[in-house]
């Protein structure tokens, strides 16, 4: 399979204080990337995503590893032409409509026209900004900006796309637009990285998911092998049934206008469960089995470290 | 391409600056003052009006040219688009010389609307325009290119403030750096008067494109002196821009 994109060994620090102190973000991340997958990066804040996105495009420079994008090495202008990025929080030149900004981009990508208006109107449309193209971008809410960052993004259709927290502060209507546009990208055979602390996010779209936690990568690879099928527990939604009596059986987590929540470990306790149900004349509301989460995976990992 | 892009924008957001347009409004007045002080005057009024207004053109430019620079690169990095900017196929030497010709444009407008109104005020007093001030125009101009990039050069690592408080004191110190010429013709040679020399070939002398007495005064200028001062101005700005395009280089965008 062909490599997107290959770091190895990416090491980075910064020096803070007044008396300057050697604080280690990243410490040998190594991964890779393969062509046309999502790839998910997680990690808690701080964990060093962001710097490793941006040691990516040589915004940062590396105090030791290797970077490459597509075969090129990361600064080079041919790994910059085959990437497009989101920041996280993406802020542009407000004084600009939508139009202008992304023609002042396109000036910039030595493979587009300048003043390709045509273009610009469909990248707009994709993103679902086409009524706002003539709009300053002072104007624009969290969620316009987000999607005409994405539109900056592909605007050379690059074939790798990095993007940074690009659910982030989105109202739920906003992260499953942008969730579709990804799963788009997908489609029409781009490679993305998503960096996210947003595991839900990362579970519905991604293939393949690296965490990262302390400035290490703990665990990677595709999700269906990090993650068991096998069956955790089952949640159990009742009533009718008095607490004490279940109490040897399962593990109460809630009890909510009568219904009482609990965790079963075993089988056998939960053909109990219903039995004694049965014999109180209660109400079953549900039975629920879980299997393990990604946030399960990653909140332990990220314990760990 | 992307440096005329950059610099276009750059020319966009420039002349958005409410500070530029209140700089040239008070140089404008600073101008029409001139007619006023050259009322009060005996003697030749018109020495007057063109002393003066050159002065005003000089300061006014200045200060433009160290207010804009000293803002516009440091707000992109603080507002962090230059980070998208520079995930483009672009090198960064490319965004200073973007940053440096856009910034340039904005200050040529602005020099060439504050001599209207020059000339306009000379040109009511005596009825005929002094082309021949323009020479000294010009040269304000280069001076004020060398302001600018010495500007975008303390912009790169510093914050606003104290990069005009930097780019003042190199505006000021190059004006008084020729008596450092004059201490040199009396010292007596030894360590001292090599440090002095030293420290004259390396501080800049803005002097070399003061040609307002010569000008005013219609006194005649060597043609050397234009070529002299011309290629100094073109060398101590681009100096000053490598040495910005380099700090710049091996900054981290955090």
């Amino acid at each position: 399979m062909e490599t997107a994109l290959k770091i190895a060994d990416l090491h980075k620090s910064f020096q803070t204080g007044f008396i300057p102190k050697k604080k280690k973000i990243l410490k040998g991340i190594t991964l890779e990337v393969g062509k046309g997958e999502i790839f998910g990066y997680l990690g808690p804040n701080g964990a060093g995503k962001t710097t490793t996105l941006k040691c990516i495009l040589g915004l940062i420079h590396p105090d030791k590893g290797e970077i490459e994008v597509w075969d090129h090495p990361y600064f080079s202008l041919k790994a910059k032409e085959k990437t497009g990025y989101l920041p996280e929080n993406p802020y542009f030149y407000d004084y600009l409509t939508a139009s202008e900004f992304l023609d002042f981009y396109s000036q910039l990508c030595p493979n587009l026209k300048p003043h390709n208006f045509k273009k610009i109107n469909t990248l707009l449309k994709i993103v679902g900004l086409e009524e706002a193209s003539h709009l300053q971008l002072r104007k624009f809410s969290r969620g316009m900006l987000q999607r005409v960052g994405l539109a900056q993004a592909i605007l050379n259709d690059p074939s790798l796309v990095l993007l940074d927290e690009p659910l982030g502060g989105l109202d739920p209507i906003g992260r499953k637009e942008i969730r579709d546009i990804i799963l788009r990208f997908k489609e029409e055979g781009k490679t993305v990285f998503l960096c996210s602390h947003i595991i839900q996010d990362i579970e519905m779209i991604c293939d393949k998911v690296a965490i990262l936690g302390n400035g290490q990568i703990i665990n990677q690879g595709k999700l269906q092998d990090l993650i068991s099928e096998k069956i955790q527990f089952t949640e159990v939604a009742l009533s009718g049934v008095s607490p004490k009596e279940l109490e040897e059986l399962g593990e109460i987590y809630s009890i909510h206008r009568g219904r009482i929540f609990l965790k079963v470990f075993e089988e056998e306790k939960k053909r109990k469960i219903i039995q004694l149900v049965q014999s109180r004349k209660g109400t079953l509301h549900s039975l629920t089995p879980r299997t393990e989460t990604l946030e399960d995976l990653f909140v332990g990992m990220v314990k760990q470290t | 391409m992307k440096i005329k892009a950059i610099a276009f924008n750059t020319f966009k957001e420039a002349i958005r600056d409410r500070i530029l347009y209140l700089l040239l409004f008070f140089a404008a007045v600073c101008i029409v003052f001139s007619r006023i002080l050259a009322l009060l005057t005996v003697g030749n009024k018109v020495k007057i009006i063109k002393d003066v207004g050159l002065a005003s053109l000089s300061f006014f430019g200045v200060l433009m040219a160290i207010l804009m620079g000293t803002g516009l690169v440091y707000k992109e990095i603080d507002k962090k688009t230059i980070c998208t900017l520079l995930s483009k196929p672009v090198r960064r030497y490319q965004f200073i010389l973007g940053k440096f010709f856009g910034l340039i444009l904005t200050l040529f407008i602005m020099l060439s609307l504050m001599s209207l109104v020059f000339l306009g005020v000379v040109f009511f007093h005596t009825f005929s325009i002094p082309w021949e001030i323009m020479i000294s125009v010009a040269f304000i101009f280069l001076e004020m290119c060398l302001i600018t990039s010495v500007a975008i050069l303390f912009s790169c690592f510093s914050t606003p403030i104290l990069s005009s408080i930097f780019s003042l004191s190199f505006y000021l110190i190059g004006h008084f750096s020729w008596s450092l010429e004059t201490i040199l013709k009396k010292m007596k040679p030894g360590v001292g008067k090599t440090l002095v020399q030293i420290l004259y070939t390396f501080l800049p002398d803005l002097e070399n494109f003061n040609f307002k007495t010569e000008v005013v005064h219609h006194l005649s200028i060597p043609p050397q002196s234009y070529f002299y001062s011309t290629a100094y101005g073109i060398f101590y700005t681009g100096f000053v821009l490598l040495i910005a395009i380099l700090i710049f280089k091996k900054r981290d965008f955090v």
